[in-house]
């Protein structure tokens, strides 16, 4: 009962989060809907007996991705509202509502088909995995050492991977902040005239904060 | 009344369809990239309810995955829409037609 609460709370701050972050003509509520949505997933976490990933949710997502997406809005100042009633390229609009609202209907109704009675939906859709793949969790240890087992036991190639990417990640914004000296194209120069001369002022400013992160 | 993994996985495809709406909607280069992370978290959701589905870890280990290529694939994003906001100070996703040849 208390779980169940505890889920709908969470679930409905999640939703409504989400809603914020899709509705919201200023970017800088939109990032603070975001926090909200995060810290739902957090709470759900927590409901799983995930804690290290709930802490994990909170520092890095919570924390550090919304911050960067927060820096660079200020930093642009890009954090005037948009007027969200130009539609550009008619019918996007409903034919993007139409074909998320038709995603979700596809999943449910392949998680509620799919199993019998619906409760099985999940272990229906996947198959129950084998003795040898499975690494069962055992209710004792802390589940930041089985996390830490699995990581550096059977996934520690994925791992390695992980840290190439975020090396590439970071020489590639370094390298596409930095300032450039070749001339602008002629099509983008026509375009902006106007506001060249207050973005080329911000332009160490870019790279330095860039580096930090 | 028991939270079961289903109620997760419902939630979980609702968060994503509403981040595939934002996607599809917006033109706000940055409130694009908000609507992938909502996706990714999405995904999350669903990837820690069936390693409680199964007791089984590989699921959580999958999450902290999908939490490193989102934290690099925002730090490449938002440098190009800096580089972008460089070129033009109230840029939308449609500005990058200027990379057509």
């Amino acid at each position: 009962m208390v779980d169940a609460s505890v889920f709908i709370v969470s679930a409905a701050i999640i939703i409504l989060g989400a809603l914020g972050v899709i509705l919201s003509k200023n970017p800088v509520r939109a990032a603070l809907s975001l926090v909200a949505s995060f810290f739902g997933v957090a709470v759900l976490f927590v409901l799983q007996e995930a804690h290290f990933l709930s802490l994990v949710q909170v520092v890095v997502y919570g924390g550090a991705i919304v911050v960067l997406f927060l820096f660079v809005i200020m930093l642009l100042g890009v954090d005037k509202a948009e007027n969200l009633r130009i539609e550009p390229l008619v019918g996007q609009r409903y034919a993007g509502v139409l074909a998320g609202v038709g995603f979700c209907a596809i999943i449910c109704a392949g998680l509620f088909l799919s199993g019998p009675g619906g409760e099985d939906g999940a272990v229906a859709l996947t198959g129950t995995p084998t003795q040898e793949q499975a690494r069962i969790i055992d209710a004792t240890t802390p589940d930041i050492n089985q996390l830490a087992t699995d990581l550096f036991g059977r996934n520690v190639l994925a791992f390695e991977a992980t840290a190439l990417l975020l090396t590439i990640a970071t020489v590639g914004a370094v390298v596409l902040v930095k300032n450039q000296k070749k001339p602008v194209p002629a099509s983008v120069a026509a375009h902006s005239a106007a506001d060249s001369e207050n973005s080329s002022e911000n332009t160490e400013l870019d790279a330095e904060n860039e580096v930090d992160e | 009344m028991e939270v079961t993994e289903t109620w997760y996985l419902v939630l979980s495809a609702v968060l994503f369809s509403i981040g595939l709406i934002g996607l599809l909607v917006r033109r706000n280069p940055l409130v694009m990239f908000m609507c992938v992370e909502l996706m990714l978290n999405a995904v999350n959701i669903s990837f820690v309810a069936f390693s409680g589905a199964f007791n089984d870890i590989a699921g959580q280990s999958a999450v902290f995955f999908v939490l490193v290529v989102a934290a690099a694939e925002v730090v490449v994003g938002l440098s190009l829409v800096v580089m972008l906001m460089r070129y033009r100070a109230s840029a939308t996703i449609d500005d990058l037609s200027v990379l057509k040849g």
